[in-house]
């Protein structure tokens, strides 16, 4: 960069990720050039990845609004009403980029970005759940990718206190050279003390507190989301931010104690882009102007100049708006909790965003400019005529048994036990934990931490949440696929005995200039809204990655959907294993099973369909309200959602869960060929157990297929003249595939 | 003056994070390694370095379990 | 009866640990910064990651200026539970034989073992009855139990291992599968699967913990009879 003498060019604006008709916009907004403070926060908050430039007119046809919904996108993060005066504060981010660069640190500042988004609105964070995709984990690469990005989640979520109660991992050959790692967050507050980040009030003093300001992820908003990784990641290396889940514990107390006093007028945390993005949108949403004087912010390297400073994404820092009066209260505060603490500037009511040096003006933006009139571009779709996605490697010959099916397909990476993933994580701090990865579909929580004395009578209001999406699915039909991702988390809440209350996505695609992606966005939000709608679980914020793509192409279309419901009582949440020999095993719901796009075609080495049958909504719908029903009163032992694997999948993972085996019986298929029945795959199929009455009650609203009974120690599945038997000590050391990577 | 304290595994304790260095090593295709351990760095500016010692005892190692090593460095470290 | 639980900066489980004591008596948190113990008839130190395990576990914590309270309490004969991290407080203060190193796997592990009762006499487990096993989450990266040959064969001898993971339980390397140790007084206990998440069958799992809190009132309730 030139010094602050000369002014930038246009090759600069080039270099930093702005077009050529943006820098002429720029300079229209400036009256002339911009300088290198100007140029470098115009860079970051025109990207991609601050600016949603390709996305926002698209986000704009989300359902929002909901009988739950207390805040919606636009906040820190959204939050839906859950009784008692209490709001869960929730959302979905994704640090993908970072991550490809240096996995352990940017997955962990995923996790530390997610957090400080919910404790900015004033929440307490109640639990973590992180989405991940990388290559096949025959290759080194992705084993080390998925290794230091566990590492990392772990590090920053069990330091900071917070447990990771849940997740999913897909391993898929389009994801090898773009891994995906997206972290949900959950937290708690009290209706009436959510904190909104519009500045407000002129002459309120801006207060920065967290760490000290160092070169972390200079430039990293502009140069690392908004562009195709190439092929020298190496020097991108320095752009990488570095965490501390110490210094964010700190800081997590700090902020509440500040908030819980009353003291702030408003609060914002410095995720992407800095004090640029943070200082502008708490300008833009309240209306004001903004005075900051970079002289005032303390740094942790020498020789800092103003621009570096204003785009630093060092990390655990927040920005604050006091009124003077509470300065000195604030700043004490800050103290006890060992946290740095700098009054930096002030609201004025110029409207303009002026960046100062001690005496000197070194930077004059209007606020409207940098935040509200960044252009938005349309999309430009076309269905691909041809497929974009090479077919997989076959991995199992067509002609084998229906035994070494369900074998290969339980040890297959997108199906195995996640266990030793998520034995990395502490999945029970803070005392709320009711269902733990591998007991439930949904992870559940009780509203209160207790205690919860076992002779009470009074029911315990708890949460679930859930976070699912098939890449594969929504690439085979990017319309269909989003609807059965948002299917799948209702059904996953339903099987635990919640009620969906909202939803948070992430949408991870390429480059959305290419048509054929712009295709995969358009449609894929398409089948986000109509399922949200159907399902009454409004969108209450999230967030987009775009540019996931490299010249071997784009990533699998990726809307990874996190859902929250509520249940009236934590101590009748649903399980998914057998419980009982004796029980009845059932077949719920408005399953049409088809190989297409399933774990079995992949296996195979079948390339994807050009679209996914047709689905159901509606029938899905009530499949869904019918169990989530039953589980509520304790009529069934288990409930578990059919997904990937198909029925016979879910039948080997419901007597694993509860070490119990079954003898089931099904038609013989009208086709002959037993394959679609026992492995295909389709929304609307859940596998429950009970006794036969609680079962048939299902009846009323949903079919229901009596299919066997729990016992023994080995799945047995007879299908017209075909039996299907493996013991349960096969089936559990196929399910252990997952071990042997992380030695 | 410039202080550099050097912490080690007290030898005959399991050191995992030494083995695992130790077996990695021949995989990346690095031959003759052996005996590999692991262990802490501490630098420090530090005004009277006859502290040193007690401030090894007392907080940078855990005598019961490592072994500490003070080097003293000139101005150019 | 009254608990005090430490909180330090970093500290995850204070909470948990405040409300598992305050199934049995009162209680309040103790911080760092202050000497005051505030009438506690037994500390206890709770489990996180004080100080961000900067340096080693517990290094920085144990000298807070509440712990030199907390020394004097101890040296005094009162009861102190340290729970894992504060189990590796009270090694670093010395106020516990031995040291945790890190997981023999190296990774932070979160599993529900089964523990050996091995001394049911001890003011922390008089609750329970010898042989019982006890059903508690573990959740750490630096959990395994070491002390040197000899130190090993005088706790043995002097009945200060109170916990043994049971055989095939013991994921972290701790000698001896010792999970949690006393001192030679008998007044000072650590222990690394944290007691306080299992109070509670509907979040625990178990509600064997309680006992290990349970023993302590008794204990202390005991001595003022």
């Amino acid at each position: 960069m030139p010094d602050s003498a000369t002014l930038p060019t246009l090759e600069d604006a080039l270099a930093l990720g702005l077009t050529e008709q943006e820098y002429e916009l720029v300079c229209e907004k400036q009256d002339g050039p911009p300088n290198q403070v100007e140029l470098a926060m115009y860079s970051l908050l025109w990207s991609e990845h601050c600016a949603y430039k390709h996305s926002k007119r698209l986000l704009r046809t989300l359902p929002t609004e909901g009988r739950y919904v207390v805040m919606g996108p636009g906040e820190n993060a959204g939050a839906v009403d859950v009784g008692g005066g209490l709001v869960c504060a929730f959302k979905v981010e994704s640090h993908n980029h970072p991550s490809a660069v240096e996995p352990f640190q940017g997955a962990a500042t995923g996790v530390g970005g997610i957090l400080r988004d919910i404790f900015a609105i004033g929440a307490r964070p109640i639990a973590v759940l992180d989405s991940l995709r990388f290559g096949e984990p025959t290759g080194a690469r992705s084993r080390y990718l998925l290794d230091e990005a566990v590492s990392g989640i772990g590090h920053y979520g069990n330091s900071i206190g917070v447990p990771t109660v849940g997740g999913e991992v897909y391993f898929e050959r389009p994801y090898e050279q773009n891994c995906l790692v997206n972290a949900m967050a959950l937290g708690l507050g009290e209706r009436e003390k959510l904190v909104r980040s519009a500045a407000a009030g002129v002459g309120n003093t801006l207060l920065l507190f967290g760490a000290r300001t160092g070169r972390d992820g200079i430039g990293g908003a502009s140069v690392l989301a908004s562009a195709e990784l190439g092929d020298a990641d190496e020097d991108k290396r320095p752009t990488v931010q570095v965490g501390d889940p110490f210094e964010e514990k700190k800081l997590l107390e700090c902020s509440l104690e500040l908030l819980e006093r009353g003291l702030l007028v408003a609060l914002q945390d410095l995720g992407a882009a800095g004090l640029t993005s943070s200082a502008a949108e708490m300008a833009s949403k309240g209306e004001v102007g903004i005075d900051l004087d970079v002289g005032k912010i303390p740094l942790r390297e020498p020789g800092m100049v103003p621009f570096e400073v204003m785009v630093s994404e060092s990390q655990e820092r927040m920005l604050c708006v006091v009124e003077p009066a509470n300065v000195e209260a604030v700043m004490a505060l800050c103290e006890k909790w060992e946290v740095n603490s700098a009054a930096i500037g002030v609201v004025t009511e110029t409207n303009r965003m002026r960046v100062l040096d001690g005496e000197e003006l070194v930077g004059d933006m209007p606020v409207r400019a940098l935040v509200d009139d960044c252009p938005l571009y349309d999309l430009a779709p076309v269905k691909p005529a041809t497929p974009i996605y090479a077919p997989p490697e076959a991995r199992l010959a067509q002609d084998v048994s229906l035994r070494e099916v369900l074998l290969a397909l339980l040890a297959s990476p997108n199906i195995a036990s996640r266990r030793p993933l998520f034995e990395q994580y502490d999945s029970i701090v803070q005392s709320r934990t009711v269902r733990r990865p591998e007991q439930a579909d949904a992870a559940v929580l009780a509203l209160d931490r207790g205690p919860h004395p076992a002779g009470e009578d009074r029911p315990i209001p708890g949460l679930a949440v859930s976070i699912d999406c098939n890449g594969r699915r929504v690439a085979a039909d990017p319309y269909r696929g989003t609807i059965e991702a948002v299917l799948e988390c209702a059904s996953n809440l339903a099987c635990v005995g919640a009620e969906p209350l909202g939803t948070t996505n992430n949408l991870n695609f390429g480059n959305p200039e290419r048509p054929h992606v712009a295709w995969q966005l358009t449609e894929s939000v398409r089948g986000l809204g109509d399922a949200c709608r159907a399902l009454e679980a409004p969108i209450v914020g999230g967030n987009v990655s775009l540019y996931n793509e490299t010249s071997s192409g784009p990533i699998y279309p990726t809307p990874v959907i996190g859902m929250v419901g509520s249940l009236p009582d934590a101590r009748c949440a649903g399980r998914l294993g057998f419980a009982r020999a004796g029980d009845t095993i059932a077949l719920v719901g408005p399953f049409a099973p088809s190989l297409a796009a399933s774990e079995l075609a992949k296996l195979r080495g079948d390339g994807l369909p050009d679209g996914l049958p047709d689905i159901d909504i509606g029938a899905v719908h009530a499949a869904q309200f019918a169990i989530r029903g039953a589980v509520r009163v304790g009529g069934l032992s288990s409930a578990h959602d059919i997904a990937e694997g198909g029925l016979a999948t879910a039948l080997a993972e419901c007597c694993l869960a509860g070490g119990l085996g079954s003898d089931v019986r099904l038609p013989a298929p009208g086709d002959g060929d037993p394959l679609a029945d026992l492995f295909g795959e389709a929304s609307g199929g859940f596998l429950v157990s009970g006794t036969s009455n609680g079962v048939s009650s299902l009846g009323r609203r949903t079919p229901v297929h009596v299919i066997g009974t729990v016992n023994g120690d080995s799945l047995q599945v007879g299908i017209g003249d075909l039996t299907l038997s493996v013991t349960l000590a096969e089936l559990a050391q196929a399910h252990g595939a997952l071990a042997e990577l992380f030695g | 003056m410039r202080a550099r304290v050097l912490i080690r595994p007290k030898a005959g304790i399991l050191d995992p994070q030494g083995e695992a260095v130790e077996r990695a090593l021949p995989a990346l295709g690095f031959a003759g390694v052996a005996n590999v351990h692991v262990g802490r760095l501490v630098e420090l500016d530090i005004d009277d370095p006859a502290q040193l010692e007690d401030m090894c005892e007392k907080l940078l190692a855990n005598p019961l379990v490592e072994d500490y090593e003070v080097q003293l460095l000139d101005g150019n470290g | 009866m009254r608990f005090g639980v430490l909180q330090f900066p970093g500290s995850c489980d204070e909470v948990d640990a405040l409300d598992a004591a305050r199934r049995v008596g009162d209680a309040d948190l103790l911080w760092h910064g202050e000497r005051d113990l505030r009438g506690a008839d037994a500390i206890v130190v709770p489990g996180g990651f004080s100080y961000g395990d900067y340096l080693r576990a517990g290094a920085i914590a144990r000298f807070a200026p509440v712990m030199e309270s907390v020394i004097d309490f101890a040296r005094d004969g009162g009861p102190v539970l340290g729970i894992c991290n504060g189990f590796q407080v009270l090694c670093e203060a010395r106020l516990l034989p031995g040291a945790l190193l890190g997981n023999v796997n190296q990774r932070f592990t979160f599993r529900q073992v089964e523990l050996d009762v091995v001394n049911p006499d001890s003011t922390f487990t008089r609750a329970c009855a010898g042989g019982e096993r006890l059903s508690i989450p573990a959740k750490h990266a630096w959990g395994r139990y070491y002390a040197d040959e000899r130190t090993l064969r005088e706790i043995e001898d002097a009945g200060q291992v109170i916990l043994r993971y049971v055989k095939g339980e013991n994921f972290n390397g701790s000698l001896n599968e010792i999970a949690g140790v006393s001192n030679e007084r008998g007044n000072v206990f650590g222990l690394m699967p944290p007691p306080e998440h299992a109070v509670d069958e509907l979040v625990g799992g178990s509600a064997d913990g309680l006992k290990i809190f349970e023993s302590m009132r008794m204990a202390v309730e005991g001595v003022h009879a």
